[in-house]
C-alpha cells in the first residue's frame, strides 16, 4: 500500500515538473536556443528517431563504450592481478602507474584521435583509457585485502600459492572488482563522448558537437535526455551481474535492504 | 603411540629492540587418542604454540615431531580450528566443509557421504546448502570443526574455539565437542584460557605460565566419560580447577 503510493507521488512529482517547465518556459517566452520547453525536446527526440539519424549514432556510441569498457576492465583486471602477485612488479611499475593515474584521461583524448584517426577505434581506446584505472586500482586492493586467520587456514591445509589464489583471493577480491566495474562502466562512456567530441565520423557526442553549431539545443536536449537513459541502463546491466555474483557480500545484502526500504 | 612430541621447543619473536622469548624449552608428548588441554592466561604463548604445531610458524629452538616426523611446515594430516570460525561467505556450508579435500585435491565425490555424515554429527543436518551468514556464531563453529574433521587428520589442534561464544552457547559446545570426540577418538590438541573449559574436557591439562612461556605442570584429569555438566558440581571436580588456579595464583598471574 504505502509502496503504491510513493509510485503515484513519484509520477505525479515527475508530471508536474515537467509541466512547470513546460508553463515556465511559454510564460517567460525563453528562446528555444537557450532553453527549450520539454514539447520541443520530445518533437526533436521525434525526429530523431523517426529519421533513423539517433539509432546510427546510439549505435555507434553504445559500441564504443562497450567495447572500450570490456578493453579497459580486462587491461586494468589482468594488470592490477600481476600487480598484486608480483613484488617486483608493484616496486618498479605500481609508482608510475599512479602517477599516470592522477593524470585526468580525457586531455589525451586529442593525442589519441592524432594515433587513432577518427574511426571507431580512437573512441574505443579512449574509452579503454578511462575505464582502466578503476579496474586496476581496486583489483589490486581486493586482491590483497584477504585477512589474516583466512591466510593463516589456507596455509595449515598446506595450499599452493595457485590455490590460494583462487580459492581465496579472487573471490574475496570480487567486492572491490565489483565496484570498480561499476565506476568504469559509466568512465568508459565519459572516454567514448569526449573521443566524439575532440574528432569523430559518427556517435552522439559527435551530435551533440554539431548540433551546438547549428544552434539546435531542443536536439542538444534530446540527445543528453538518451545519454542519461543509456548511462543508467549501462549501471543496472552492471548492478545486476552484481547481484548476482556478490549475493554473499554483507554490503550488497545491506544495499538490498536499502533499495526495499526506499522502494 | 605417541602422536605429538615436543623437545626444548624455543620460539623468539624479533623485535626493533632485540627479541622477546615468547616459548621456552617446552617439552610434552601427546598420546593417540588423547585430548589434552592447554590452559594459560592471554599473552603466554599458547597460539604461538599452536601455529608452530600447524606448521605455520617456524620455531626457533628444538623439535617438534607429528607421528614421529618433523614438523618443518603446513601438513596435511593436520585440523585447525580458529577462534574465530574462518568460512568463506561465498561457499555454501557443505563446500566449506569440503575445503580441505579440495586443497588436498582428494576427490569432492568421494568425500560427499562422509561430510554428510560429519554435519549430522555436529547438528547441522539439513544445512549442507545454507550460506555461512545464515547461520548462528555456534552453528558457524560447528561447520569449522567439521572441515577440520572431513580428511580424516591424524591430529586436531583447536586454538580457543569457543572463545567468541557466548556463555551459554559455549556450554552447549562443549558437550557437543565431548559427544563428537567420544565417537570419533581423535587426537586434540585444545588451547584455552577457561580453567573449567580445560578441566571438562581434557584428559590431561598443559598448564602454561606468560612470557616467556613454557609449561610448569601437566595435570592429569581423572574424570569419567561421558561427563555432563552435573560433572562441574561433582567433589572431584572442583580440586582440579582449584589446582590449576592455585598454580596461577602462586604466581601472581591471575587477574581476579
Amino acid at each position: 500500500m504505502k509502496t503504491l503510493r510513493n509510485a503515484a507521488l513519484s509520477i505525479l512529482l515527475f508530471c508536474s515538473s515537467i509541466l512547470a517547465w513546460e508553463l515556465i518556459v511559454r510564460f517567460f517566452e525563453v528562446p528555444i536556443f537557450i532553453f527549450p520547453a520539454p514539447s520541443k525536446v520530445a518533437e526533436a527526440l521525434w525526429r530523431g528517431f523517426s529519421t533513423g539519424l539517433y539509432q546510427k549514432h546510439l549505435y555507434h556510441t553504445l559500441l564504443e563504450t562497450v567495447l572500450g569498457f570490456l578493453l579497459g576492465a580486462a587491461l586494468g583486471f589482468f594488470l592490477g592481478t600481476v600487480v598484486a602477485l608480483n613484488r617486483y612488479v608493484e616496486y618498479f611499475f605500481y609508482p608510475y602507474i599512479v602517477m599516470f593515474q592522477s593524470l585526468p584521461k580525457v586531455a589525451l583524448a586529442p593525442l589519441i584521435v592524432v594515433w587513432f584517426g577518427l574511426g571507431l577505434k580512437s573512441q574505443v581506446v579512449n574509452a579503454a583509457l578511462v575505464a582502466f584505472f578503476p579496474l586496476l586500482v581496486n583489483t589490486v586492493v581486493g586482491l590483497k585485502s584477504a585477512d589474516e586467520d583466512r591466510m593463516n587456514l589456507m596455509r595449515s591445509l598446506a595450499a599452493s600459492e595457485a590455490q590460494i589464489f583462487w580459492i581465496l583471493r579472487l573471490p574475496n577480491a570480487l567486492p572491490f572488482v565489483m565496484a570498480g566495474l561499476d565506476v568504469a562502466m559509466i568512465f568508459a562512456l565519459i572516454g567514448a563522448i569526449v573521443a566524439e567530441f575532440v574528432g569523430a565520423r559518427a556517435g552522439l557526442g559527435m551530435l551533440i558537437q554539431s548540433m551546438n553549431f547549428n544552434m539546435d539545443v531542443s536536439g542538444q536536449f534530446s540527445v543528453l535526455l538518451i545519454l542519461s537513459i543509456v548511462g543508467l541502463l549501462l549501471n543496472r546491466c552492471i548492478l545486476l551481474i552484481r547481484r548476482r555474483v556478490l549475493f554473499w557480500d554483507p554490503s550488497e545484502k545491506e544495499r538490498l535492504e536499502r533499495e526495499r526500504i526506499a522502494l | 603411540m605417541e602422536v605429538i612430541a615436543v623437545k626444548e621447543l624455543s620460539k623468539l619473536y624479533p623485535t626493533r629492540d632485540g627479541s622477546v622469548q615468547a616459548l621456552q624449552k617446552i617439552n610434552f608428548s601427546i598420546n593417540e587418542g588423547e585430548f589434552v588441554a592447554v590452559v594459560g592466561p592471554s599473552g603466554c604463548g599458547k597460539s604461538t604454540l599452536l601455529k608452530i604445531l600447524a606448521g605455520i610458524l617456524p620455531l626457533s629452538k628444538g623439535e617438534a615431531r607429528l607421528r614421529g616426523s618433523l614438523i618443518t611446515g603446513p601438513r596435511r594430516d593436520i585440523g585447525v580450528v580458529f577462534q574465530s570460525p574462518v568460512l568463506f561467505p561465498w561457499r555454501s556450508v557443505l563446500d566449506n566443509v569440503l575445503l580441505p579435500i579440495e586443497v588436498h585435491r582428494l576427490g569432492r565425490n568421494g568425500h560427499l557421504k562422509l561430510a554428510m555424515e560429519l554435519l549430522s554429527l555436529v547438528g547441522l543436518e539439513g544445512f549442507e546448502h545454507r550460506y555461512p551468514w545464515e547461520l548462528s556464531g555456534g552453528m558457524q563453529q560447528r561447520v569449522a570443526i567439521t572441515r577440520a574433521l572431513v580428511h580424516d587428520p591424524a591430529m586436531l589442534l583447536m586454538d580457543e574455539p569457543f572463545g567468541a561464544l557466548d556463555a551459554m552457547t559455549r556450554e552447549q559446545m562443549n558437550l557437543e565437542l565431548q559427544r563428537i570426540w567420544l565417537e570419533r577418538k581423535k587426537t586434540v590438541l585444545f588451547i584455552t584460557h577457561s580453567i573449567t573449559e580445560a578441566v571438562f574436557l581434557a584428559d590431561r591439562v598443559l598448564v602454561m605460565t606468560p612470557r616467556p612461556g613454557c609449561i610448569m605442570d601437566d595435570v592429569q584429569v581423572k574424570i569419567p566419560r561421558p561427563r555432563a555438566f552435573e560433572a562441574m558440581n561433582l567433589p572431584e571436580f572442583a580440586p582440579y580447577v582449584n589446582g590449576i588456579r592455585g598454580r596461577f595464583n602462586a604466581k601472581g598471574l591471575m587477574d581476579t
